[in-house]
C-alpha cells in the first residue's frame, strides 16, 4: 500500500495543479502515526502531510456534503467501503457528482489500535505493512503481527473489493476482501436473547452513552441540515431532562432515522469513545428489510431504491407485506 | 392560548351505559386550556349542536372536543356546527369514546378510564390545531368509461343523456362485452343480442359519447375534477375513417385457422376479423400474430382486395392524452379457467364445456349454427350433466371463496332452454345450494325443477371418468345420502366469475384498492356502494363484485349519478389536511418524493434564506391539488421537514404524551 500512497500523492498533486479540482479530500497524518486524519488540501505544497496507511480508516464521504454549496471541485480518495456511502450521499441528492471527481483507491483492511494497544504494543512510532504481516517499531522495539488479527470492527464484515462508484481507480488490484464472518450473527445473538435480557443488554450499553453526538456526526447516512435532536420544534430534543431512558431513546431514534439508508459502513461504532456496539442496532434493521423486502444493500448503485423510500405500483395495499415484494 | 369546550356524550345508553359521562366531562375541565366542559344525552341532535353553539358564544370557545362517536360518523356534522358557531371548521377534534372504547369495553370503571384517556388525548391535540382553509379545484367536464360491455355502456349513456361528453375505453375491437356473447337471459328467457345491440349503437352514435376500442389505458396522473389519461389506441392495421364495413377482406383473408375469442374458441375466424356480426364499430382488425403478411412478409390479399384503401399495414399504436373529470371503471369479469381442476376432465374431453362455451353453442350465430351436438362425434347427446359451483364457494387454495352469485339462474336457463329444444334429453343439475333471491327468480328456476322436469341433485360430483366416450359422473346425492353414477354425453361446468388479474395495475394507475380477489372495493360496503375509496373513482358493474344484468345495470345508473355529482360542480373543495414542507429543513433527498403514491412532490432548486445565510437548495414541494394527506412522506422525511395539516408531527406526540400521562 506504501505504492498507492506514492500513486494518490501524485495524482493529487497533478489535479490540484492542473486546477482540475480545487481541494482534496484525503487524510492528513497527525501528531502519532495512528492519529491519520482527514483534511481537505488546498495547495500542492500542503499535500507533503497527506497519507495512506492501515490507520486512514475514516470514511471520507460525509465530508464531501460540506463543499455541496461551494463552486468548486474536490478530488476525493475513497475506499471500495467508502463507495457505497458516497452512492447512498449522491441518490439523496446530498453531494453533487459534477463537484467531485472520485478515485477509488485499495484497501486491505485498516487497524484497530485498541486491538494492537490490548496485544500489549505500546508506543508505536512506525508501521511497515507487508500484505499479511505487519512490523511495527515501538519505543520498546520492534513487535510483528498478523493484520487479520487487529482489523477494525468493520473490516470484519468487508463488503468486497469493489469500489461502487468512482472516476478512476488506483490500487484496487491490491486490495484484499477481510470479511470474516456472518455480519448478522451477532444480531441473531441478540434475538435469541429474552426481552428482558436484551432490554438489560442495551440499557446497559446505552446507558454508556456520553452524548458526544459523534456517531452522528461521522455518519455518512445522518446528513440533515437540522437534526431532529438540535431542533427544538421536534419535540425529541433535550429529553435527558425528563428521564435517562430517554437519552438511550437517542440512539433508536437515530437508528430509524437511518434505517434504509444505512450502508453497514461501521463508523458510528468505530468512532464511539464509549465502545458501545451502535452498529448492531443499525444491522438489525437491514436484516429485517432484507427479511421483509428482500436483499437490498444501501449504496449499491445510485438508482437503488431502499424500500422504505420506495412506492411502486406493487404496492397498491401497502399494509401488506411480503417477502421479496410483491402483493399476494 | 386556546379556550377549548369539552363536550362529551351519552349516546343514549350506547356510552353512558358503559362510561361514567360525569367522571369524564369533570375530568375534562381540568385539562389544559379547558375552559367549559358540558354533557348531552345525543351531542349530534339538533339540541346537541344547539348547545354547543350557544357554548362558543358564551365563553368565546376556540376549539371544540367532542367525546363521542367515530369521526367517520359525525366529524362533519361537528366541522358544520363549529362553523354555525363562527370557528375554523378544523378547530374540531373527535374523541372516539364509542367504537374505540363503550362498544368494546364491559368493565365500566376501565372503559371510564380510557374514555378520560381518549378525551386527554383529543384535547392534548386540539391546543396546538390552527385553523385550515381547503383550496379550490376546477372539474373537466368529461368522463372516461373503462370497459365497454353493458355496465360502461349503461354508465356512458346516462352521463351523456345529462349531457357530458364521455369517452369509453375497450380493450377489445368491439364493445358489448360478456353480455353480447349470451344467448339469453333470465329469467325472461329473451335474446341477449336483441336488447344489448341497440344499446350498443346507441353509445356509438350518441353526440356526447366517444369509442375507444382496441384500446388500453396507459397512464393516470392527477386528482378528481382533473384527471389526465393517456390512453394507447392499438394498431387495428385498418384506418377507421376510410373503412366502410364491407367485409371483403374478411372473406379474402386465407388464414382461417385463428381462434374466435368470440366463441370461446369454439370456432376459427380469419386473420383479419371483426369479433361478431352486430359489432360496433363495425371495423374489422387484423390479427398480427395470425396474419401471414406480419408473419411472413407475403400474402397482403386483404389490401388488394379493399375498395377504399382502408388497409394500412404500417399503422402504429396511436397515444391519446385527454383530461377528465372522473373515471368510471367498468372492467367486468372473465369465467374462471376450470383446467385446474383434473377431476372434472376439462380440456381432456371435448365433451366438456364451460357454461360460456354452452352459451355460444346454444346460439343461433354461434359455432354450431344452434345445434345441441357432442364435439367429440358430432352426435346429439341424450343426457347432460351440469356441475354447479366450479370454483366458486371453494376454500382460496382451490378456487374462489365467494357465491359468483349468476351460476345458479344461468344453469336453470341453461337447463330450460335444452329442455324446450329436445324435450328427449335427460338434464341432470348438481348444486350446493339453489340460490335464486330477485325478482321472478325462485319462479323461474321452480318452473325448471317442475315443468321441465330437470333433475337437480343436491351434492357434489366427485370425479369424472372418460367410459367409451361417454362421461361418467360419479357423485354423491346429499339427500339419499348415498353415491349416484349417471352416464353423460355432455358435461357443463358453472365456472366462478372471476376478476381479471390485469385490472390490478389498472387499480394502481387508479390508486384505488381493490381486495384479494381482484375486485374493486366500494368507500363502503353499504353506504357508498358505487364509489370507491379515491375520489372522483367510480365502479360500475361485475368489477366490484359478481353481478347479474339487471343488477349491473342499476350499478351502471347509480355509478353515471355519482359521477354526474361531480359533472355538474364547477368546483371541488378540497381537503385542507395535506402534506406541508418547511423549506429551511428540508434537506432535498427525494425520501418524500419517492414513497408518494400520488406524484405530489416535487423538487425545485431555490434560493434559501436560512437566517441571513442565503444559498441555492434543493428543495421539495407540495402540489396541493394533488397531495391527498395520506401522510406518506412525513414518515419518510429524515429531517422532519414534511408535516401533515391537521395532523402534525407535534400534535401526534402530544396525543401520545397525553396518553401516557399519568
Amino acid at each position: 500500500m506504501q505504492r498507492v500512497e506514492g500513486e494518490i500523492k501524485q495524482k493529487a498533486h497533478e489535479l490540484l495543479k492542473s486546477g482540475v479540482v480545487s481541494s482534496v479530500l484525503a487524510w492528513k497524518k497527525g501528531d502519532l502515526v495512528y492519529d491519520a486524519a482527514p483534511a481537505f488540501f488546498k495547495s500542492p505544497n500542503a499535500l507533503e502531510d497527506m497519507v495512506y496507511n492501515g490507520f486512514c480508516c475514516s470514511n471520507l464521504s460525509k465530508y464531501l456534503i460540506e463543499k455541496d454549496s461551494e463552486n468548486e471541485k474536490v478530488l476525493v480518495f475513497l475506499k471500495p467501503c467508502d463507495t457505497y456511502s458516497l452512492n447512498q450521499l449522491l441518490s439523496n441528492h446530498r453531494v453533487i457528482k459534477d463537484k467531485i471527481y472520485a478515485v477509488g483507491i485499495g484497501c486491505d483492511g485498516k487497524i484497530d489500535i485498541e486491538k494492537l494497544r490490548a496485544k500489549g504494543v505500546k508506543g508505536i512510532l512506525e508501521i511497515e505493512e507487508d500484505g499479511e504481516s505487519l512490523k511495527i517499531q515501538t519505543l520498546y522495539g520492534d513487535e510483528t503481527c498478523v493484520r487479520r488479527d487487529i482489523l477494525l470492527e468493520k473490516c470484519l464484515n468487508c463488503k468486497g473489493k469493489d469500489h461502487m462508484v468512482y472516476d478512476e481507480l488506483i490500487g484496487s488490484e491490491l486490495s484484499e476482501e477481510t470479511a470474516l464472518g456472518d455480519k448478522f450473527s451477532q444480531v441473531d445473538e441478540l434475538e435469541k436473547m429474552s426481552s428482558d435480557d436484551r432490554f438489560e443488554f442495551w440499557r446497559c450499553e446505552l446507558s454508556k452513552c456520553i452524548r458526544c453526538n459523534a456517531c452522528r456526526n461521522v455518519c455518512p447516512s445522518c446528513t440533515c441540515r437540522k437534526c431532529v435532536f438540535d431542533n427544538p420544534h421536534s419535540g425529541v430534543n433535550a429529553k435527558v431532562n425528563v428521564t435517562d431512558f430517554e437519552e438511550n431513546m437517542f440512539h433508536i431514534i437515530r437508528a430509524f432515522h437511518v434505517a434504509g439508508r444505512c450502508s453497514d459502513c461501521g463508523e458510528c461504532t468505530r468512532v464511539c469513545p464509549q465502545g458501545i456496539p451502535l452498529q448492531l442496532l443499525n444491522r438489525k434493521f437491514i436484516k429485517d428489510i432484507n427479511n421483509f423486502y428482500g436483499d437490498f444493500q444501501a449504496g449499491e448503485t445510485v438508482e437503488s431504491r431502499s424500500p422504505l423510500f420506495d412506492y411502486n405500483f406493487e404496492d397498491i395495499e401497502p399494509n401488506v407485506i411480503s417477502k421479496g415484494r410483491g402483493i399476494n | 392560548m386556546q379556550r377549548i369546550g369539552a363536550f362529551v356524550c351519552w349516546c343514549g345508553s350506547n356510552i353512558a351505559g358503559t362510561v361514567d359521562i360525569d367522571a369524564v366531562t369533570k375530568s375534562a375541565a381540568d385539562e389544559p386550556g379547558v375552559v367549559y366542559s358540558a354533557e348531552y344525552q345525543y351531542m349530534c341532535s339538533e339540541g346537541g349542536q344547539l348547545a354547543i353553539r350557544r357554548a362558543v358564544e358564551e365563553h368565546g370557545l376556540t376549539g371544540i372536543a367532542v367525546c363521542a362517536c367515530s369521526p367517520r360518523m359525525h366529524e362533519t356534522t361537528f366541522r358544520k356546527t363549529a362553523a354555525a358557531a363562527g370557528l375554523n371548521p378544523y378547530m374540531v377534534e373527535i374523541a372516539n369514546i364509542r367504537e374505540h372504547c363503550s362498544w368494546i369495553h364491559k368493565n365500566r370503571e376501565s372503559a371510564t378510564e380510557k374514555a378520560t384517556i381518549l378525551m386527554r388525548a383529543a384535547i392534548a391535540k386540539l391546543n396546538l390545531n390552527k385553523p385550515l382553509f381547503p383550496g379550490e379545484s376546477g372539474v373537466v367536464k368529461r368522463a372516461l368509461v373503462i370497459g365497454g360491455g353493458i355496465a360502461g355502456i349503461q354508465t356512458a349513456l346516462d352521463i351523456a343523456d345529462a349531457g357530458y361528453e364521455v369517452d369509453i375505453v375497450e380493450k377489445s375491437p368491439t364493445i358489448g362485452g360478456r353480455m353480447a356473447q349470451l344467448d339469453k337471459t333470465f329469467p325472461t328467457l329473451d335474446c341477449s343480442a336483441c336488447i344489448l345491440t341497440p344499446k350498443m349503437v346507441d353509445a356509438a352514435q350518441h353526440d356526447n359519447i366517444s369509442l375507444y376500442t382496441y384500446s388500453e389505458v396507459d397512464e393516470v396522473s392527477g386528482y378528481v375534477g382533473s384527471f389526465s389519461v393517456k390512453i394507447r389506441q392499438k394498431a387495428r392495421s385498418v384506418n377507421r375513417e376510410l373503412c366502410n364495413g364491407c367485409g371483403d377482406c374478411i372473406t379474402k383473408c386465407p388464414v382461417k385457422k385463428a381462434n374466435s375469442e368470440f366463441d370461446e374458441g369454439l370456432s376459427k375466424r380469419s386473420a383479419i376479423y371483426v369479433p361478431f356480426a352486430q359489432a360496433v364499430p363495425n371495423i374489422p382488425v387484423v390479427d398480427r400474430e395470425n396474419c401471414t403478411r406480419f408473419k411472413t412478409g407475403k400474402c397482403g390479399l386483404c389490401e388488394k382486395i379493399c375498395g377504399t384503401k382502408a388497409i394500412d399495414f404500417e399503422q402504429q399504436d396511436e397515444i391519446i392524452e385527454r383530461e377528465y373529470g372522473v373515471i368510471i371503471v367498468a372492467t367486468g369479469f372473465k369465467p374462471l379457467s376450470p383446467e385446474r381442476y383434473g377431476e372434472y376432465l376439462y380440456g381432456q374431453s371435448p365433451d366438456v364445456l364451460t357454461s360460456l362455451e354452452f352459451e355460444r353453442m346454444m346460439n343461433a350465430a354461434g359455432p354450431t349454427g344452434g345445434v345441441l351436438k357432442r364435439l367429440s362425434n358430432n352426435e346429439k347427446p341424450k343426457s347432460i350433466v351440469f356441475i354447479q359451483c366450479v370454483g366458486s364457494r371453494a376454500d382460496a387454495k382451490k378456487g374462489k371463496t365467494y357465491c359468483s352469485k349468476i351460476c345458479c339462474m344461468y344453469t336453470a336457463k341453461h337447463a330450460m332452454l335444452v329442455k324446450e329444444k329436445y324435450p328427449d334429453i335427460d338434464v341432470h343439475v348438481f348444486y350446493i345450494d339453489v340460490r335464486t333471491p330477485g325478482k321472478n327468480f325462485d319462479e323461474f328456476y321452480r318452473r325448471a325443477a317442475e315443468q321441465y322436469d330437470v333433475n337437480y341433485i343436491k351434492g357434489m360430483v366427485g370425479k369424472l371418468a372418460d367410459e367409451d366416450g361417454r362421461l361418467r359422473v360419479i357423485a354423491s346425492d346429499l339427500l339419499d345420502g348415498k353415491q349416484i353414477t349417471i352416464d353423460a354425453d355432455l358435461v357443463v361446468l358453472a365456472t366462478a366469475v372471476e376478476a381479471s388479474p390485469d385490472v390490478r395495475a389498472l387499480g394502481t394507475m387508479l390508486t384505488a384498492s381493490m381486495d384479494q380477489n381482484n375486485f374493486f372495493t366500494e368507500a363502503h360496503p353499504k353506504l357508498r356502494p358505487v364509489e370507491s375509496p379515491t375520489a372522483g373513482i367510480f365502479l360500475s358493474g361485475v368489477c366490484q363484485g359478481p353481478k347479474d344484468i339487471p343488477e349491473t345495470v342499476a350499478q351502471a345508473g347509480a355509478a353515471a349519478v355519482k359521477a354526474l355529482g361531480i359533472l355538474s360542480k364547477n368546483k371541488l373543495i378540497g381537503n385542507p389536511c395535506i402534506a406541508e414542507s418547511n423549506e429551511l429543513l428540508c434537506n432535498g433527498c427525494s425520501c418524500c418524493e419517492n414513497v408518494c403514491p400520488y406524484g405530489a412532490i416535487e423538487y425545485t432548486e431555490k434560493e434559501i434564506n436560512d437566517h441571513g445565510n442565503r444559498n441555492n437548495r434543493r428543495v421539495a414541494q407540495v402540489n396541493e391539488a394533488i397531495c391527498q394527506g395520506c401522510g406518506a412522506c412525513t414518515v419518510a422525511c429524515p429531517s422532519g421537514s414534511m408535516d401533515l395539516k391537521g395532523f402534525t408531527n407535534r400534535q401526534i406526540m402530544a396525543e401520545v404524551d397525553a396518553i401516557c400521562r399519568t
